[in-house]
């Protein structure tokens, strides 16, 4: 495919990695905040050409590990009731809520469908009148437009049976969170490109000076990663802390202002829990007042659910950094992949999976 | 929360009032929603998350980044080299 | 009697045959007339051969010229359940007949004969069961097997799957050929017999939700005259293994885990083709993880392995066939991928159903 195999070519690759071992001088630790980077940098083994004073911190980028116990809960509690039909992207499936996930609700004859857009979900209230369609939009701000506009399309074709279980999280209140938080490792932070192609860089330029560390916007494929990096060292070593984007072809400095218009209109601003790391202000959007009547939460009686995350899941303090995957006493024993405590060993980019799997050779 | 994809437009529509487009990504071609790029035209490329398009993918920035790498491979050997040199007149301590 | 009601007929089965009907009823898997019919109308047509048109509650076989001189008998069964029926490259009929061949063929044996089981569902219109039942029938030609016995069911109406089929087989392994993990060594090459993931991207390419267009077709073929060319050409083969569900990742994980070893592959040498690729990138699909369903992975020592690609490459279903890695001992029970750029990652066993992703 064209602009995407032109960075993945081998000897490009290591050509930055040698250059990064080039420049580095002492530790660094640099956290990605985008599950995509997470999973690109396992999927190509980009860590295992970095040079080892460079440790990569899989950050809480994934929607799928921070989407909280209660909204699993929830969706699960909707998804049980027989009008209606649950519409969710694949990843949030296999996540453990309370007692159980998505695909053994579906086993247990609830209505669950995955969808690629949610365009899809819109297009089965449409096609199901007589059902209640309730989409999951979960997401960062790379989703939150798509989410928007499917809200919007189905208020202007009068959609009443298509609702929306919201849990919208944002990415700088999480790097606040994650600079705030007591034992944080993080020197750096490679900004999800994709989020900023919706949102611009320019909310990261006073986060970079207030907690003065460098943030590089980067892209997700191999060659996009080790520049990023690249340059992040670089400026680490000189002792910068600025804004830089290195992922130009696709973000600009203000972002897709359309997109961004379509958010404003539909969502509004509301504290958000992250799962396993708690209430974060600001950090997430719910329903606009002026589009309450979608929000799933209102239309359902989903009073009385009462979460319950186990007490031995350490993913709160691996999702910040501060608590390596291996140095969980669950990890690899009660907690595997087949049997998750937490969503950052059910995801394939959470980092105790990733950890998990790259320690067997 | 990023996996997007780039793709080529092939066509574009209106749908009762939204704009889509027809992509194709290297021989898939999958129906999209326009309605952030309002100036994106037929032959453009475009970054696709979750069925939107979210960003044109600008062709001259993107040849701008890989003669940078190009440079930058060519410069890390062209110090490698001399590093190796160096490492061989200096008599060992 | 006209009460302004219309009649209830939900608890009526009507004994007299109705050969007008268009669609499957609870009748037909009574086992009276419309049973008859529909086993004389649908499923002879298709597949009758002398044996299976003496409609006994058993076919007897002779096989004993084939298993003299010390050849073994070799059985499979499996059941087959798709959405959509039809799907670009193929249908149910024909991964009823190819998956049973093949599990058959994975052994070494040459597949002779099928039973074929069918579970109809309520409601399935006949005109569609007598086109894949001729899909069937066409597949079990083409592959050379025969269908000697059979059994119809209805049940009840439900999701609309429509259709079940269970097919066992019966094929015969010549003498000399043991397959098993028990014969892996360290070294031995690891060949996959073409490209990944055609059949799982094709079906992905009609299901609802997901649907994309492309030039994908599934990959059903049955294989035995592939192993048939490969064994001569390599009579040290180790072992076998068509990957459907779960895809090479799987096949690879039972391999490593059933012959105590590991294994080490290149992804540079993964072959697929680019527009499944590129509809793996779209939903975040592993194309490792996905169904393939006329491939064939074979384990050979290393100093066989350009003889056995050689003869996988001349023969029609392995035109693309490739040396994909190693049996290695270090990390046993363990898969890894040697990437593209040079960095190393475990495949580990997926663990169910290949969901899309959006992260």
């Amino acid at each position: 495919m064209k602009h995407l195999a032109e960075y993945r070519d081998a000897e490009t690759a290591r050509r930055l990695a040698a250059e990064i071992s080039r420049i580095v001088t002492r530790p660094w630790a640099i956290m990605e905040v985008c599950g995509g980077q997470t999973h690109s940098i396992i999927r190509h083994g980009i860590d295992q050409l970095l040079p080892p004073e460079i440790e990569l911190i899989h950050g809480p980028g994934c929607p799928v590990c921070v989407t909280p116990l209660e909204t699993i809960d929830k969706a699960l509690a909707i998804a049980r009731r027989p009008e209606t039909i649950l519409c969710s992207f694949g990843d949030m499936l296999r996540v453990p809520g309370s007692h159980e996930d998505l695909l053994a609700v579906k086993a247990a004859g609830g209505d669950v469908r995955v969808v690629y857009s949610p365009l899809d979900a819109v297009k089965l209230a449409r096609s199901n009148p007589n059902r209640q369609v309730v989409f999951l939009a979960i997401g960062f701000e790379t989703t939150a437009p798509a989410n928007a506009l499917a809200v919007k399309l189905a208020a202007q074709a009068g959609l009443g049976n298509f609702s929306l279980l919201v849990s919208q999280v944002l990415v700088p209140p999480a790097i606040r969170a994650i600079m705030h938080s007591p034992g944080s490792r993080v020197n750096a932070f490679l900004a999800a490109g994709h989020v900023c192609s919706v949102m611009g860089t320019w909310q990261y330029a006073p986060l970079a000076q207030e907690f003065r560390v460098p943030i590089v916007v980067t892209g997700l494929e191999p060659l996009d990663l080790l520049e990023g990096i690249r340059r992040t060292v670089e400026q680490l070593e000189a002792g910068r802390h600025d804004l830089e984007n290195a992922y130009p072809r696709v973000v600009t400095e203000r972002g897709n202002e359309p997109a961004q218009a379509v958010i404003a209109e539909v969502f509004a601003p509301v504290d958000r829990a992250w799962r396993g790391i708690g209430v974060i202000p600001a950090s997430g959007w719910r329903l606009a007042d002026a589009y309450a009547e979608f929000d799933a939460e209102r239309r359902f009686d989903l009073g009385g659910i009462r979460a319950v995350e186990s007490p031995r899941c350490r993913s709160g303090d691996v999702l910040t950094g501060t608590l390596k995957p291996s140095q969980c006493p669950a990890f690899g024993r009660e907690c595997t992949p087949r049997t998750p405590l937490g969503a950052t060993m059910v995801s394939s980019e959470g980092a105790c999976a990733a950890y998990y799997n790259a320690g067997r050779t | 929360m990023c996996l997007a994809v780039p793709g080529r437009v092939e066509s574009i529509r209106d749908e009762d009032g939204t704009r889509m487009g027809r992509v194709n990504f290297g021989g898939v071609i999958k129906d999209v929603c326009l309605a952030f790029l309002p100036g994106i035209a037929v032959g453009d490329y475009t970054l696709i998350h979750v069925g939107f398009a979210i960003s044109q993918i600008d062709e001259a920035s993107a040849r701008e980044t890989l003669r940078t790498f190009a440079e930058l491979g060519i410069l890390a050997e062209g110090l490698a080299e001399l590093r190796d040199s160096d490492d061989a007149a200096e008599p060992a301590p | 009697m006209d009460h302004g009601l219309p009649p209830d007929f939900s608890g009526f089965t009507c004994p007299a045959p109705l050969r007008d009907r268009p669609q499957i009823v609870m009748g037909h898997g009574g086992g009276g007339a419309l049973t008859r019919d529909l086993v004389e109308h649908v499923f002879l047509a298709a597949f009758g051969n002398p044996v299976l048109d003496r409609l006994g509650d058993s076919s007897v076989l002779d096989l004993g010229p084939r298993l003299a001189g010390g050849g073994r008998l070799a059985f499979s069964t499996d059941s087959y359940v798709v959405r959509p029926l039809v799907f670009p490259g193929g249908s149910i009929g024909e991964l009823a007949v190819n998956g049973t061949v093949n599990d058959l063929a994975m052994s070494g044996a040459e597949p002779l004969h099928l039973s074929a089981a069918f579970i109809l569902e309520e409601g399935l219109a006949i005109a569609e069961l007598a086109g894949l039942v001729a899909r069937m029938a066409a597949a079990a030609k083409q592959a050379g097997v025969t269908i000697v016995t059979g059994d119809t069911k209805v049940v009840e109406r439900s999701r609309g799957d429509g259709l079940t089929i269970t097919t066992a087989g019966v094929g015969v392994v010549p003498p000399g050929v043991d397959l098993g993990p028990q014969q892996i060594r360290s070294g031995d090459a690891v060949i996959l017999s073409g490209t990944l993931a055609d059949h799982g991207m094709a079906i992905m390419s009609v299901r609802e939700g997901l649907g994309f267009e492309a030039a994908i077709a599934s990959d059903t073929a049955p294989l035995h005259g592939l192993v048939a060319a490969l064994l001569v050409a390599c009579p040290q083969v180790r072992l076998l293994r068509d990957p459907t569900r779960g895809g090479v990742a799987a096949s690879l994980n039972e391999i490593a885990v059933a012959a105590g070893c590991g294994i080490e592959i290149d992804e540079r040498a993964i072959p697929v083709s680019p527009v499944v690729a590129s509809a793996c990138e779209i939903l975040g699909l592993d194309p490792l993880q996905v169904a393939n369903e006329g491939k064939l992975l074979a384990v050979v020592p290393a100093e066989s392995a350009q003889a056995a690609l050689a003869a996988m490459r001349s023969h029609e279903h392995g035109h693309q066939a490739t040396l994909l890695g190693r049996i290695v001992a270090e990390h046993p029970g363990v898969v890894a991928v040697r990437t593209a750029i040079g960095g190393s990652r475990i495949i580990p066993l997926p663990l169910g159903e290949q969901l899309p992703r959006i992260c």
